[in-house]
C-alpha cells in the first residue's frame, strides 16, 4: 500500500482517499524524493546544459499537491471548456452552461444595492460629490469613507488591520446585533474576504511536529476552504459528522468522539463551526452553540465560527444566534476564557459582493501578545482593498430610518432576502419529489445538498473511470445537460453516502428548469445502471 | 500523566543550524489539562499563547510597518489629544504611499472605476465615451456583468489578455501568453504564493531563497512564514547598489553546504536602493541562474519609475529572450508588475499580476489549483490593472489629460529624487548614491560610537530612527529592517512627500543629524 502511494504521488497523481492519513503522506514526500533527484538534476544541469525544471512536480511543495478545492475542482474545469465549445459552435444538448457550483449572487443576476455602489462610486471618483444626482447620505457616508483614508483616496494603504473608523462601525454592529454586547473595535481585523482571515487565524494556530501537530476539528460535509488551508499548513484535520438524518445537526456526542479519536495522534487545539451551514443550510439552535461553547471549554480548543451567512435564515423558527452573544449570555465562567475568532464577509448574505472582497473578524479573549503577532502578520500584505473596506463599511452602517435612501435600500434587502428564501423552499421541494433524492430543509444560506441514492451498477462505473461516484454523477449531468454543480466528495461525507452541492442562487425561473433537468437527469441515469 | 504531557512541558529551546535560527516551542498548554476538570476554566493558559503560537510566524519581520510606525501613529494620536511636541504632524516617509503623500488619481482610472462600480453613470454624459467603452468592456467580462461577481481565480480573462498585450508591446514584440498571467492581489500576493511552490525539503534540502541586502522585507517575512531558508547576497553600496555576479557565487556556494538554493529574487528597480539594473547585469543574472539551476523571481514594480539620465528598465523576460533559445527555452521565471506604484500609486486597489515562463505545466495545473481556494483577487484591483496596462490611446478622448497627468506624477517623482539625493549629500556624515529609481533612497549615516552604544539592545538606526521620529515627527525606516553590511547603518526614506514638504523633511533631518552627531560625540 505504502509503495504503491509513494509511486503515484511521484507521478503526480493525489491520492483520492480524502480521509488517508493526512502523515503519511506529509513524511515520504519530504524525506525521500527530494535529495536524490535535486542532486540529480544538479550534475545533469552541469553535463548537457538543460535538465529538469528547477520547480517540477517532485521538488514543489508538498503540502500545496495535498490542496483540493472541488468547488473550483474539475467539473468547473469542463464547465468553462464547455462554454468555450459552445461559443465555438459545438452542437450540444444545452444552449448554456449554468453554474450552480458557487454562492456567487451578482453571477446569477442578483442586482447590487443600489446605496452600497453609490457610495463606492463616489469614494473612487470624488468629483461625482459635485453631483446632484446621488442622495446625500451616500455622499455623506462617501466624504466620511475618504476622510479616513490616507490622503483622502481609496488609493493609499490603510492600516494593516483596516480603516480605523470602518473597524469602529463594525464594532457598533456587531454590539448592536448582539443586544448590547460590547465589541472592542481594537479586537476587529478587516480581511480580503472571510477566506483570508479564517486561514491567518489556522496559521497562528498550527504548530508542533507528530503527535504534538495541531489538530483542527471540521464539520463534514465542510466547506473545502478548511480542508485545503489545513493541507497547505500541513495541520492535521479532525473530522466530525453533522447528522443528516437529523436536519445536518451537530450532536455534542460526535464532536467528543472526533476529540477522543484524535488525541491519539495529534494535538487538538481548535474548532471549526459553519454556522449557518456551508453546504449543508442547516441553522444551529441556540442550545447547541451553547453545547459546543461548553465543549470547547472543557476541551481546551478556540474556537472559530464561520458565520458569513448571518442573514440567510429562511426556515420559520429558526433564527441566527452569533457565537459571541450566547458565549457572552452564558457568563463569565465562559466569557473570560473561551477563545473565539467570528468571520464575516460582504460576499453573501442580501448584498452578495464577492468580488469586493470584504471582510472581517472579531477575537475574542485573544493573548494580548497573540494579537501583537497578528497584527505583525496582517502588516506584511499591507492592507485588505480599500474599495473591499468601504463596502463592508456600508454593510454594518446602512442607510438609517431618517436617511433619504433608507426606503429604497430596504426594499431592495428585502425583495433578495425574500427571493432567496421562496427559492430555498422550492428546491427542497422539488427536489423531494423525484424518487432517489433526499433533501433535508433549506433552513439558511445559499445551497442545498441533497443525498442521491445512486445504482450499484453507476457506482462500479465510476469506479472503472477511477473516479468518486458522485463526481461520475455530475460530470454526466453537465455533460447532459450544462448543470454545473459540485460533487458531495469534494465536501466530504459519511463513506457510502453521495451528494452534491448546488447553489439556490438561479433567478426563479432559472432554478425551476435547473430543478426540473435534474429530476429528468437523475431517472434517465438510474434507468441506465438498473 | 501519560507520556505526552511529560514531552510537552518543556519551556522552549533553541538550536543553531547555520544562519537563522529557529526558534522552535513546544505546547505547554496540555499540562494545564488534567487541572481543568478540577478547578473550572479560570486559571490555565489560553490555548493560542506565545508558546503556542506557529513559530514560523513569530520570526516574521515587517520593519516598513514596524515598531517605528507603531510609535507614529500613537504619536498622531497624542497630537489629536493636544500633547504639546516639537513639531506639529507626523510626516510618514515609511512607506511607497503616493496618494497618501497627496498625489492626485489618473482621472481617466477612477472615472473607469466609477463607471464600473455604478454602470448608471453609463448614461451620464459627464463622462467621455473612451472611459464609458472601458467600463463596458471590463463589465462585459464580469460574471453577471458586475464587479461584484467573483471572477476565474487566475483572473479576468480579458484583464489577463491585455496584461499580455502590454507586456508584448513594453517588450518590443516578444509574445505573452495569456495562459502565463496569474492576477493577483498586489504583487505581495503573487511573490507569497510563488515562494510558497518553490518551499519543500527539510534540513539540508530545504529550500533557499536568494534575497538582495538591502531587501524589501517581504521576502525575509515570508520565507520566515514558510520556513524557508533565506541566502543573502549583498549589493554593492560603493558602486551605487550595483549587483555583482561573484557575489552571488559567493553566497549560492555558501549556501550550499546547509540548504538547496532554488531560487533566486531580483528587485529592479531596487527597493530599498533605487538603483536601476543594466542590461547586462541582467544577462549575467540570467546566465548564472542557468548555470546554479536557480528560479528566477524579478520584482519589476517600479518599472516605470526610472530617473536618471542613461538609465534604462529592461525586463529579465526580454533580455532573456534575446539572450536566445539557449536561455529562453529553460530558464524558469516569473515576473511582477502591480497598480501601487509607478505614476499611479493605487496602492489601496491591491492589483497586481505575475507572469510565468517556462513553468513545468503541471506546475501552473497545481498554482492554478493553489490560487482557486482564495477564489480570485479583488475586482476592483482586476478593473485598476486594467487600465494600467491598457490606458487611453492617441485617437481617444482622454489621451491628452492622461499622458499630461502621467507626465507630470513622473516629472515630479524624478525631480524629487534628484533633490533628495542632492540635499542629503550636503549633509556631513550622510551618504546617498543617486536615487535612480522606484521611490526610495537608503543613504549610509556616519554614526558616533557614543550613539551606538547608546542604542544598547537596539540597532543603532532604530535608535536613531526613533529619535527623528520623537523630535522632529518624521517616520523612516531603519536600515536593520532591510538588512545592511555588518557595521553599517542606514535609513530608507520615500522620495514622496510633496515637493515643498520634502524639502523641510530634508532639512530637518540635516538638522537632526547635525545635532545627533554633536551629542554623541
Amino acid at each position: 500500500m505504502a509503495v504503491s502511494l509513494i509511486e503515484k504521488y511521484r507521478n503526480g497523481c493525489r491520492p483520492t482517499n480524502p480521509r488517508l492519513p493526512i502523515v503519511h503522506i506529509f513524511c515520504f514526500s519530504q524525506a525521500s524524493c527530494s535529495e536524490a533527484k535535486c542532486e540529480l538534476q544538479k550534475r545533469n544541469m552541469t553535463e548537457n546544459g538543460l535538465g529538469h525544471r528547477v520547480l517540477n512536480m517532485d521538488t514543489m511543495n508538498p503540502n500545496v499537491k495535498r490542496v483540493e478545492y472541488a468547488v473550483r475542482g474539475p467539473i468547473v474545469q469542463r464547465a468553462m471548456q464547455i462554454e468555450k465549445e459552445l461559443k465555438e459552435g459545438v452542437k450540444k444538448p444545452f444552449t448554456e452552461v449554468i453554474k450552480a457550483n458557487i454562492g456567487d449572487a451578482h453571477a446569477m443576476g442578483q442586482k447590487p444595492i443600489t446605496f452600497l455602489r453609490q457610495v463606492v462610486a463616489l469614494c473612487a471618483y470624488p468629483d461625482l460629490l459635485e453631483d446632484d444626482k446621488f442622495p446625500e447620505d451616500a455622499k455623506n457616508r462617501a466624504r466620511r469613507i475618504l476622510q479616513a483614508c490616507g490622503g483622502g483616496s481609496i488609493g493609499a494603504y490603510s492600516a494593516s488591520p483596516g480603516i480605523e473608523i470602518i473597524r469602529q462601525d463594525v464594532a457598533k454592529y456587531i454590539e448592536k446585533r448582539d443586544g448590547g454586547i460590547p465589541s472592542n473595535p481594537d479586537n476587529i481585523y478587516l480581511s480580503t474576504g472571510a477566506s483570508d482571515a479564517i486561514v491567518t487565524m489556522l496559521k497562528l494556530l498550527t504548530s508542533g511536529e507528530g503527535k504534538n501537530r495541531t489538530g483542527v476539528m471540521i464539520s463534514i460535509p465542510q466547506y473545502p476552504l478548511y480542508s485545503a488551508a489545513l493541507a497547505e499548513l500541513a495541520a492535521v484535520q479532525v473530522s466530525y459528522y453533522l447528522d443528516e438524518d437529523k436536519c445536518w445537526s451537530l450532536d455534542v456526542g460526535e464532536l467528543r468522539r472526533a476529540v477522543k479519536v484524535a488525541r491519539e495522534h495529534c494535538n487538538p487545539r481548535a474548532l471549526c463551526i459553519i454556522n449557518p451551514g456551508n453546504p449543508t443550510g442547516q441553522v444551529q439552535s441556540r442550545q447547541c452553540i451553547e453545547d459546543v461553547i461548553r465543549f470547547a471549554a472543557e476541551e481546551h480548543l478556540f474556537l472559530m465560527a464561520d458565520e458569513v451567512y448571518q442573514d440567510n435564515v429562511y426556515a420559520e423558527g429558526c433564527q441566527f444566534h452569533s457565537f459571541k452573544k450566547v458565549l457572552f449570555e452564558m457568563g463569565p465562567e465562559y466569557s473570560s476564557v473561551v477563545e473565539l475568532a467570528s468571520f464575516h464577509s460582504t460576499s453573501k448574505c442580501f448584498m452578495g459582493e464577492c468580488g469586493f472582497r470584504g471582510g472581517y473578524m472579531e477575537v475574542v479573549n485573544m493573548d494580548p501578545e497573540v494579537k501583537l503577532q497578528l497584527t505583525k502578520l496582517v502588516s506584511v500584505r499591507l492592507c485588505p482593498p480599500i474599495p473591499g473596506q468601504a463596502l463592508l463599511d456600508l454593510v454594518v452602517n446602512p442607510p438609517q430610518p431618517d436617511e433619504p435612501s433608507y426606503a429604497t435600500f430596504i426594499k431592495e434587502r428585502t425583495a433578495n432576502l425574500d427571493i432567496l428564501a421562496e427559492k430555498a423552499k422550492m428546491t427542497e421541494q422539488v427536489l423531494n419529489t423525484v424518487p432517489g433524492i433526499h433533501c433535508n430543509p433549506v433552513q439558511g444560506a445559499m445551497y442545498t445538498f441533497p443525498r442521491l441514492s445512486l445504482p450499484e451498477k453507476a457506482i462500479n462505473a465510476a469506479k472503472e473511470k477511477g473516479q468518486a461516484p458522485d463526481m461520475f454523477y455530475c460530470m454526466k449531468l453537465l455533460e447532459e445537460t450544462g448543470i454545473c454543480l459540485v460533487p458531495g466528495s469534494g465536501f466530504g461525507q459519511r463513506d457510502g453516502t453521495y451528494h452534491f452541492r448546488m447553489t439556490i442562487l438561479p433567478a426563479t425561473e432559472k432554478l425551476k428548469v435547473v430543478l426540473k433537468k435534474i429530476r429528468e437527469f437523475h431517472k434517465r441515469f438510474t434507468e441506465e445502471f438498473s
